[in-house]
């Protein structure tokens, strides 16, 4: 309020010419703008769809998961068959983001710093996990190690377990989540060059202690973000760890494979109980990924000075 | 390092291998009786055909809520650019029992619905309502940095030369946008296409009606025909990598579009 009055002022103290000025930016300005009316109908429908689409089906899940009151929530919660599913999901999140924690570190340290033949054909690889279906991503592990696959056989013979049960989850979400570190590290990266590496080996430094000292904490904000995203998807995997889960109560249920479960037994409090953390866990990761944001574009700014 | 990259590739390379291994065995005979089965083919039509449809879709209202955010201030609008990414955030599970019970007849959107006589969960409307769902976000971030970075004073010379501002934006800012809408386009029909989680929950997975081609893999592996499964999966895959190609082709054409500053 007080602004626009100071804005009043000045503008009434000052000469024709910036009123002029100001003049001629308000025409450009409705060369670049719409009608009242038309900007009020396009904003009402993004606002309107997106209620529709986005935050109806966020605002179902809170809502059936607390429609027998809040004990009822906390009870299905207690549940040792979801204890058990939180548990394996944590545990399977913890081994996929560690790996692909030091795969995509590997991966965008290779493709944004060294030139080598193949180099387009590696980027597309790494985003091929982005565009397979999740159900063709478990596919290909029931097709290695299942009983009928090219692995299947030895593994039977060594006693090792890896379909429907720990290893195999952790495999097949490690193969979803791939490319998310990668991702989020390539560009930017890319964008610092090697300078400040060369700067460090010729005055010395061997090359773990360039990676350390130098490349790691120029690319901390972008880790944390690819890491973020990787923790988010790992978690809530579904195609791709359904097929290979084998569906054991109590022992290779992932959250979001209890929520099936539970739902098609139309047990819906605690099938949306389940829900509504991995909702939770959604919602703090997006917050998350906004902070984040801030500082990479902060750092951008930095460097462009 | 070299190694290291070799090594890597191989985690992706092998299980994809695999698949194509698996598909030789085959014998094109087979490979062909396979897919040209009716409830191939339908699960097909449906996945492709709906995909197709809810990218569309995508793409229009996309485009609408991109220049909402962009050009427009409105109260909430940073909440809405955030809330954009829900779907890519929300865990396809949840999704997918959350747009269950809010279309379905009793459920808070299915009830109107269905009292105007339009049934939405449970049929093929489901799926393309669960296919909108996931693809939003796709085509809204490939587009909004695009129209965020585009010249203005270009939309100045076309309005001070006469151009209304529909001319403006049909001859003006629209062929600008053209490479980031495709890529959002074809990258929404390619998530949309292989979608699995958020869309069997509501489809009632009715066969040759409302049964998806991702679906109908997971079946043919519980019944133990591998053979099947892996036909299908070879198909899907083969269009998922004739979409990479092409989104990767339209960002270099989008590249070589920006005029030099």
């Amino acid at each position: 309020m007080t602004m626009q009055i100071a804005d009043t002022v000045s503008l009434s103290a000052s000469d024709a010419k910036a009123r002029e000025k100001a003049r001629a930016a308000a025409a450009r300005d409705s060369l670049r703008t719409e009608p009242p009316a038309v900007r009020i109908a396009i904003i009402t429908l993004a606002v309107l769809f997106l209620s529709v689409f986005v935050v109806l089906p966020l605002v179902v899940v809170f809502a059936q998961a607390f429609s027998k009151g809040v004990l009822a929530y906390f009870a299905a919660l207690a549940e040792p068959e979801a204890m058990a599913a939180i548990k394996l999901t944590l545990i399977v999140a913890a081994i996929s983001v560690g790996l692909n924690l030091v795969f995509g570190l590997v991966a965008a340290w290779a493709i944004a710093k060294f030139e080598f033949p193949g180099k387009t054909f590696l980027i597309t690889l790494i985003d091929l996990p982005f565009s397979v279906s999740p159900v063709i991503s478990g596919l290909v592990f029931v097709l290695l190690f299942g009983a009928q696959g090219y692995f299947g056989s030895w593994l039977r013979d060594h006693d090792i377990q890896i379909l429907f049960a720990v290893p195999g989850i952790a495999l097949a979400t490690t193969f979803v989540t791939f490319p998310f570190v990668a991702r989020a590290l390539i560009p930017l990266m890319q964008e610092q060059g090697t300078q400040e590496e060369e700067a460090a080996i010729s005055l010395g430094a061997s090359g773990l202690q360039t990676f350390f000292r130098v490349t790691l904490p120029n690319i901390k904000w972008g880790v944390l973000y690819g890491v973020l995203l990787c923790n988010a998807r790992a978690m809530g995997e579904f195609g791709a760890v359904s097929v290979v889960s084998g569906h054991i109560r109590g022992e290779t249920n992932t959250m979001p494979l209890l929520v099936e479960i539970l739902y098609n037994e139309y047990q819906f409090v605690a099938a949306f109980a389940i829900a509504s953390l991995l909702a939770m866990l959604a919602l703090i990761t997006l917050i998350a990924k906004t902070v984040l944001e801030r500082h990479l574009d902060e750092g951008q700014d930095v460097n462009d000075h | 390092m070299g190694l290291t990259l070799s090594w890597l590739s191989i985690i992706i390379l092998i299980p994809l291998a695999g698949l194509f291994l698996k598909s030789f065995e085959l014998s094109p005979e087979q490979f062909w009786n396979i897919l040209s089965s009716r409830r191939t083919l339908n699960a097909l039509r449906v996945s492709f055909g709906l995909a197709f449809a809810a990218a569309c879709v995508n793409l229009v209202m996309g485009s609408v809520i991109v220049w909402a955010l962009v050009r427009y201030r409105f109260p909430g609008r940073r909440i809405f650019d955030a809330i954009v990414d829900v779907p890519f955030a929300l865990p396809t599970a949840v999704a997918g029992v959350a747009l269950t019970a809010l279309f379905a007849e009793k459920g808070w959107l299915g009830a109107p619905l269905a009292a105007l006589g339009i049934k939405v969960a449970f049929t093929p409307v489901g799926i393309f309502v669960a296919m909108i769902f996931i693809g939003i976000p796709f085509v809204v971030r490939t587009v909004q940095p695009v129209l965020q970075d585009l010249d203005p004073e270009i939309e100045e010379a076309a309005g001070s030369l006469g151009a209304s501002r529909w001319q403006t934006i049909i001859r003006v800012i629209l062929p600008s946008l053209a490479p980031a809408l495709l890529t959002g386009l074809a990258l929404a029909f390619a998530r949309a296409v292989g979608e699995y989680g958020s869309v069997i929950f509501i489809a009632g997975n009715l066969p040759n009606v409302s049964e998806i081609a991702p679906l109908l893999i997971v079946i043919r592996l519980s019944e133990f025909r591998y053979a099947d499964a892996t036909a299908i999966a070879v198909v899907m895959l083969v269009v998922s990598f004739v979409i990479i190609f092409a989104v990767n082709r339209l960002q270099r054409w989008a590249q070589s579009r920006i005029p030099v500053r």
